[in-house]
């Protein structure tokens, strides 16, 4: 037991002095998610949210053949503009991405709309352009509108009521919570405090095999009456502390992050208060062993640190796999899931972000099975710390 | 005292050792010789046990490398070849760990650490962190890490390697400072004029297989070579005729 002791703190002393390994472990991991998070948020509250009432311009051609649908427009905060030359131009320059987007009426437009034959309008977009969506959306919306008014009027004026043409109203309602649409979004950051634990013991799961063998130090250590068993388990417990350092630190960071986004007016309001930081961090702690079982198993087959770190970094996406068949698929949560590491995690946590009844029997199977999993990993990683091939 | 006895180690096609056997009494210095890839270093790795034989046994102080590796290891001090310490940690912390590994408790650990310091003179680079020491700083920590236990064995895998003149003379001292404590020291080197002038017996080893073995004096003899080197080369010319 004192071996294993000085074993760890000797590898947590030793870690701690190492700045490079210190801020990919502490800073690097816990940071990124909430960044790239806020990062995401905004960029979809720019797209959904950027303001539906704010005046947008419109480049039309033509828009003397129809001063009325101008008007309309106009009175919809669409700032008619005047578009390129002719319909070839403005082709060119949706094409190009100069203009999102172009309305083109034809000359014949008021001839047509007086007897009473659809007049024809042209909407000049690329579906292509994810930028241009929005505008386009609003003015298509618009031009229906004006359709719907025009055709309404037509009716009344032959003395037969609008609403002959709603044969079916569809009222739409939506039973989710603004919890369990935040937990649409809030879904990745599972993968981001799994990638932060397993960031935070990287270095070290890559010192105890390959980096003391680079460095000449193994030999030494192997040749001092310790076993090889409490040489690994007290670097392995090492790597768990980190491990679990840097979950702590990116479940906060989320936490004080979430304060800063404005995800009420994206209709969500995440449960991720204190008792849900700590319980995710209950949740998630005995993922670490395996994440560090597995880091040391594949970094013992490597020859050098170099080769470590491009295998382990394949280790760092291997988590996410589940979870994306599983959002793909959209599958809620079932008890075979709670035994496969990382997918129960990330089950159990979209369940608490989404303020869901949890199911105790899940938690508990998910516990064990990701407890017995990382035990029998840490056993393999202490069988192969025996092979005599580990000095290389 | 280490007793070696027909020991065979092969890596895959590659025989290393192909039935070696030497002793190292109590007391006495004794010099392992012998070219590049010999299988010097081999043999000193199945005795500090990270390599277990195929075939033949070893024993340190009567116990076995083998059957009991870990009790084996508690009686020997080992300095591999290329040690390399923790660049984190100064060359104080480096030496404090292995003590500490090495089983002495915490009170004594600050005086055994200070007179290892004090012995191989690192006193002036004690505190600094290994990161960035020279080739023979190294080598004297290593050194230091490897005898803070007061180990009864010693087995030294070409120490002086990469060493200055001084710090060549100091090791020496500190070797036979070792043999007059009554302790046994088996080292390797390629160096025939460092191993004649230290050791009291010397084993020469070419292609797996001790080529003679004896005081530095009784190989002159049985050879008919006046000169050492000359004793060397037709020793290896023997065995390596096989």
């Amino acid at each position: 037991m004192r071996t294993l002791l000085t074993v760890f703190s000797k590898e947590f002393v030793d870690n701690f002095r190492d700045r490079r390994t210190l801020a990919t472990a502490l800073v690097m991991g816990p940071l990124l998610g909430p960044i790239l998070f806020a990062f995401v948020i905004n960029l979809s509250l720019e797209r959904s949210i950027a303001d539906a009432d704010s005046m947008m311009q419109l480049p039309v051609i033509g828009a003397e053949h129809a001063p009325n649908l101008t008007r309309f427009l106009e009175s919809r905060n669409i700032e008619i503009v005047d578009g390129p030359a002719d319909r070839d131009a403005a082709l060119a320059a949706v094409k190009t991405g100069a203009l999102d987007v172009v309305v083109l009426i034809p000359v014949e437009f008021g001839e047509q709309l007086r007897e009473g034959s659809p007049a024809r309008v042209e909407l000049i977009l690329d579906q292509a352009n994810t930028e241009a969506d929005r505008d386009a959306r609003r003015a298509r919306n618009a031009l229906r509108a004006y359709n719907q008014q025009l055709a309404a009027l037509r009716l009344v004026g032959r003395g037969i009521s609008p609403l002959v043409l709603q044969a079916v109203t569809v009222d739409e309602v939506d039973v989710s919570t603004p919890s369990g649409r935040a937990a649409i979004l809030l879904g990745m950051m599972s993968y981001f405090f799994i990638f932060a634990l397993l960031m935070g013991g990287m270095y070290l799961a890559i010192d105890s095999t390959a980096g003391e063998r680079e460095r000449g130090s193994l030999e030494p250590l192997l040749a001092l009456p310790v076993t090889r068993d409490q040489l690994m388990f007290g670097k392995i417990a090492a790597a768990c502390t980190f491990m679990a350092m840097s979950l702590m630190l990116s479940l906060w960071s989320f936490f004080f992050a979430l304060k800063f986004m404005p995800l009420e007016q994206l209709g969500m309001t995440p449960n991720f208060g204190p008792i849900v930081v700590l319980s995710a961090f209950f949740i998630l702690a005995p993922f670490i062993l395996v994440g560090a079982a597995v880091m040391t198993l594949v970094a013992s087959f490597t020859k050098s640190y170099k080769e470590a770190q491009t295998w382990l970094s394949i280790v760092l996406i291997a988590p996410t796999m589940p979870i994306l068949i599983v959002s793909i698929l959209n599958v809620r949560s079932q008890i075979e899931f709670m035994f496969i590491p990382s997918l129960s995690q990330h089950l159990i946590l979209v369940d608490m972000v989404k303020n869901e009844p949890l199911n105790p029997l899940h938690i508990v199977i998910s516990v064990t099975s990701t407890l017995a999993i990382g035990a029998i990993l840490t056993w393999i990683c202490a069988r192969l710390y025996r092979r005599e091939g580990l000095l290389g | 005292m280490i007793v070696v006895n027909d020991i065979h180690k092969s890596f895959g096609r590659v025989r290393a050792l192909r039935g070696v056997s030497f002793d190292a009494p109590d007391g006495r210095i004794t010099g392992l010789l012998g070219p590049n890839g010999a299988g010097k270093s081999t043999t000193l790795r199945v005795l500090y046990t990270v390599l277990k034989p195929d075939q033949g046994s070893a024993t340190i102080d009567g116990v076995d490398v083998v059957s009991n590796g870990l009790a084996a290891r508690r009686r020997i001090g080992a300095l591999p070849h290329g040690a390399g310490l923790y660049p984190h940690l100064s060359a104080r912390e480096n030496i404090a760990y292995y003590a500490t590994l090495c089983g002495i408790d915490k009170e004594t650990i600050d005086d055994k650490v200070n007179s290892i310091i004090g012995l191989l003179e690192i006193d002036a680079f004690a505190d600094r962190r290994t990161k960035g020491f020279s080739q023979g700083q190294r080598t004297k920590v290593a050194l230091a890490r490897a005898l803070v236990h007061d180990p009864q064995n010693v087995i030294l895998d070409e120490p002086t390697n990469g060493l200055d003149v001084m710090a060549t003379r100091s090791l020496r001292d500190l070797i036979l400072k070792l043999k007059d404590g009554g302790r046994c020291v088996l080292f390797s080197s390629h160096v025939m004029q460092e191993v004649a002038a230290l050791c009291d017996d010397i084993c020469i080893i070419a292609n797996g297989k001790v080529a003679i073995d004896g005081s530095a004096d009784g190989i002159r003899e049985r050879t008919g070579c006046d000169d050492l080197e000359d004793a060397f080369v037709a020793a290896i010319q023997v065995v390596e005729a096989d």
